[in-house]
């Protein structure tokens, strides 16, 4: 069979090679999309918002506040009139609980916000200097991190005055950055030596536009992985220094303050000590659930 | 635009030494010598190839002149300035004329950018404009290599690597500088998409009068773009001539080396090509030996190449070669 030269044309190309076909994702959406089709992660995070709308919301449609003292109904059993029972000056448990929700949420929120300013700042001039500088400034987290942290605490809150709700952020907020400090220690160390860092300083840019631009949005992954498993421990931190006294002081209320209340009659009123109890446990997991779904999520090698 | 006889760049006795990290209280630092006492100059619109393996400082050599690390001595002349002197302004003009690509096209852009923000960089760091004329000088840069003006809002991972590589010329284009410093450009793409961005490479130094330092390990792609090319072993230059004079008179024995292990696309040649393979290894830049660097894997080492470390002697037509054995 003969083949004739005019038998034949070049296909036409239907779309050229530079054509990009996938919608364009941030870095944002990426996770977003891979902690979606985590399932314990979503449910953490359902839990979480629920946690949230009940303490922050909750307070309106209940008919108690958690101060009025009613001492006709002390250490009521949960019934429909008190769902949660009341305590031993005839409060609600329930108001009381939304309300300690608020205060033990806003501690850790708050408390998390300073340890991450602190540790980024810290973490960061750390890691970009490096060398000597780097060296020292380590060394230091080495010495605070060999002084037992109730130590710390109890001193911090007795020189700050204790109970305040500002005071307790603080103290948590210094006293937890240290970690935050050397995981972005590390990353900005990793990342300073990557090419797109030498192709900026090439260009000129300052340090602090190698900072906001360049270092601290690729070390954001583990920045948020870090503040959201510090949350639950600054919560848990909080309840047990309330528990032991020198935390949130009556007629506030947290839940480890109310844990604390409810210790005092345990075999004849379990559930003072029951609800909020449940409620510090549910809060750890649901957090400690989404912390490891956005580790996750933000893990690259994750990516599909 | 034709190569002139002005020298763009001079660069004298470079030496880049690593201190190697002795922790608190160790006292004895190893240094690592990276770069050690390179000379050349670059002429106004010409390609200079820096070749050798991995390891010999090429890329430090590189890095140097630009002032990413600090030269542990020696001189730097760009446009008649002292690049290693300059400070403040000085070297802000400096960053607007010297500009360097990159090697990893997938480490050389920050993920977390637009490739317009990443091609504008440039602009906002010197001030050289914004708003509408920042958009309209993306597009610019991003036709000039080839890109659509559309993949501005998109990120550097929907790219492939060819494309990102040419994202990073278009940002070191953005501040219309003389001299780019080619940091091995290719070795990390395939072979067809090399072609695509060498070919372009050569364009714009057509178009932009544009002078290139060409890093890279690839033989024939540094014969196919550079007009000279400086042959580099453990921190130092052996050899350094025209391209076509390298390839068809190398007198260097490592050159000699080098070029013996380029395969030639002729069967009949090929077989007869025997490589000549210099025996042990690279000796460590930590502790290199005396005299000659290359003595203990030269075939034809003297004695003489253990005391004296041969100078880079013009053996004719700006041939430039460090060897004892051309001495006589």
């Amino acid at each position: 069979m003969k083949l004739a030269q005019n038998l034949f044309e070049p296909a036409k190309s239907q779309i050229s090679a530079e054509h990009i076909n996938r919608p364009s994702t941030t870095m944002l959406q990426d996770a977003w999309r891979r902690f979606k089709k985590n399932k314990l992660a979503m449910a953490g995070l359902i839990t979480l918002a629920s946690l949230i709308l009940f303490a922050f919301i909750g307070p309106y449609l209940i008919k108690y506040n958690y101060y009025t003292n009613d001492l006709m109904n002390q250490y009521l059993n949960p019934s429909w009139i008190h769902p949660f029972g009341t305590d031993a000056l005839g409060r609600d448990t329930m108001a009381r609980l939304m309300y300690g929700g608020q205060v033990s949420l806003a501690i850790g929120f708050v408390s998390v916000l300073i340890n991450l300013s602190i540790g980024v700042f810290y973490g960061g001039i750390s890691g970009y200097f490096g060398g000597r500088i780097d060296n020292l400034m380590m060394r230091i987290i080495d010495i605070i991190y060999s002084v037992p942290d109730l130590l710390y605490v109890i001193l911090l809150m007795v020189v700050m005055g204790k109970g305040g709700l500002l005071n307790i952020m603080i103290v948590l907020g210094i006293v937890n950055w240290m970690g935050m400090a050397r995981i972005v220690r590390g990353q900005i160390l990793t990342l300073r030596e990557q090419e797109y860092v030498l192709a900026s300083r090439t260009l000129g840019a300052s340090t602090s536009r190698l900072m906001l631009k360049h270092l601290i949005p690729n070390a954001m992954g583990p920045i948020i992985i870090t503040s959201a498993l510090a949350i639950p421990s600054a919560i848990f931190m909080e309840a047990f220094l309330s528990f032991i006294g020198i935390g949130i002081q009556p007629p506030f209320a947290s839940w480890g303050s109310l844990a604390a209340e409810g210790r005092l009659n345990i075999p004849s009123y379990p559930y003072a000590l029951f609800f909020p109890a449940a409620a510090i446990a549910i809060t750890m997991l649901a957090f400690n659930f989404v912390g490891d779904g956005l580790r996750d999520a933000f893990d690259p090698k994750m990516r599909k | 635009m034709a190569v002139r006889e002005e020298y763009i760049l001079e660069v004298n006795n470079l030496v880049k030494h690593f201190p190697l990290g002795g922790g608190l209280f160790s006292k004895k630092q190893q240094v690592v010598q990276a770069v050690n006492g390179i000379s050349l100059k670059v002429k106004r619109g010409e390609t200079l190839g820096i070749v050798g393996e991995s390891g010999c400082g090429k890329s430090t050599a590189g890095r140097s002149i630009i002032r990413l690390y600090e030269p542990t001595a020696g001189q730097i002349i760009f446009e008649g300035k002292d690049v290693t002197k300059a400070q403040g302004n000085d070297l802000m003009e400096l960053r607007r004329n010297m500009q360097m690509i990159f090697q990893d096209p997938y480490a050389s852009l920050n993920p977390r950018m637009t490739v317009g923000d990443i091609v504008a960089e440039a602009l906002d760091i010197h001030k050289l404009a914004s708003g509408q004329k920042r958009t309209n000088r993306i597009y610019e840069l991003l036709k000039i290599v080839g890109l659509n003006p559309e993949h501005a809002n998109r990120f550097p991972h929907e790219f492939s690597g060819g494309q990102r590589q040419r994202i990073g010329i278009a940002r070191a284009l953005a501040v219309n500088p003389s001299l780019i410093i080619c940091d091995e450009p290719i070795s990390a793409l395939d072979v067809s998409i090399q072609a695509q961005v060498v070919n372009m490479l050569e364009e714009l130094q057509e178009k932009l009068g544009l002078t290139y330092l060409f890093i890279a390990h690839d033989l024939s792609m540094v014969k196919y773009i550079s007009h000279r090319i400086a042959v580099m072993y453990l921190g130092r230059i052996v050899e350094l001539t025209s391209s076509k004079d390298l390839y068809a008179n190398p007198m260097h024995p490592y050159t000699q080396g080098l070029l013996s292990a380029i395969p030639i696309p002729d069967p009949h040649v090929e077989a007869q090509r025997r490589r000549i393979i210099p025996k042990g290894n690279v000796p460590s830049p930590i502790a290199p030996p005396s005299g000659c660097y290359f003595r203990t894997r030269c075939p034809h080492a003297m004695e003489v190449c253990a005391k004296e470390a041969p100078e880079l002697t013009e053996m004719g037509n700006e041939h430039l070669v460090a060897c004892h054995l051309l001495k006589k």
